[in-house]
């Protein structure tokens, strides 16, 4: 039970966030009305992201150290269930947009221009792992990339969209979240979201890789 | 009396405008008025708990998996 903590607590804070996050107050804000409460689902999403592929980064180097195959593994898998949250976190992204900026899509948005080229630059290092044959070459190259890549992705979506002007709030030179974040209400339901959808992620992550432990010991044999 | 009636013509449209911008932005009141809300916030709940179980029961299948490659080895 001791084990299993981080589900547990992942399920419960998820409930929660799932009850409270539709029914507590909100502030009144035009345009956004009541699809302010995305910020509950739409925006944990991209946190556990951000979580799991530093996580991946971490393996990376931890890889480079021992040069053990089980990091490399690690840190595929990692970035593999980053690069899954992806799917779904863009996904509501253009659906939130559609409602309220009222486009799918707008390329005028310095975040989601550099989403979707973090998502290419991730793509690339799948790809980049796939094609080397020999174990120790692979780890040394994925781990390499996979530095440059979360370096990458944390420019594209954490700093240009600062110093650019952005329709994300946070961005353009406006202090993260002051506008939303300000009631309080909602920061009882935000920080659990985030804590709920990070520590998920990882049960996910820990799934994918006692498969892939699996089949790198079947294949070993 | 023309001008009496141009300026109540103003005063109301004044006090219409003021009532707007006095009930805010529009919200889903009425959905969580009648209290059926609840309903679909549980529908959601129970799809959540049912992933949740499933990832649970997928987790003991591959243990078990995990176990006998393990023994083989």
């Amino acid at each position: 039970m001791v084990k299993h903590w981080y589900k547990i607590v992942a399920t419960l804070f998820i409930l929660y966030t799932i009850f409270a996050g539709l029914l507590s107050p909100v502030p009144r804000l035009d345009i956004l009305n009541e699809t302010i409460r995305n910020l509950f689902y739409h925006v944990p999403i991209w946190f556990a992201l951000i979580f799991m592929m530093f996580f991946s980064l971490v393996y990376s180097l931890i890889a480079l150290r021992n040069n053990k195959i089980e990091s490399d593994i690690k840190a595929k898998d990692a970035a593999l269930v980053g690069f899954f949250m992806a799917l779904p976190g863009i996904a509501t992204g253009c659906l939130w947009a559609k409602f309220t900026w009222g486009t799918w899509w707008t390329f005028e948005d310095p975040k989601l221009n550099g989403v979707a080229v973090s998502v290419l630059i991730y793509a690339a290092y799948f790809i980049l792992r796939s094609s080397v044959d020999d174990e120790q070459k692979r780890l040394k190259l994925a781990a390499v990339y996979n530095v440059f890549a979360f370096v990458m992705m944390m420019v594209f979506i954490m700093v240009l969209p600062r110093i650019q002007d952005s329709l994300h709030p946070g961005n353009g030179g406006n202090p993260a979240f002051a506008k939303y974040d300000l009631d309080s209400n909602m920061r009882l339901v935000f920080y659990p979201a985030v804590i709920g959808w990070v520590l998920f992620s990882y049960w996910l992550y820990k799934i994918v890789n006692s498969l892939s432990n699996i089949q790198y010991k079947i294949s070993n044999e | 009396m023309n001008k009496f009636i141009s300026t109540l013509i103003c005063f109301l449209v004044f006090n219409l405008s003021f009532a707007q911008s006095q009930s805010g932005p529009q919200m889903a009141d009425a959905f969580r008025e009648n209290g059926k809300i609840y309903v679909v916030i549980a529908v959601i709940a129970i799809i959540f708990v049912s992933i949740i179980a499933f990832l649970i029961y997928i987790e003991r299948k591959i243990k078990n998996i995990n176990d006998k490659v393990n023994k083989k080895s």
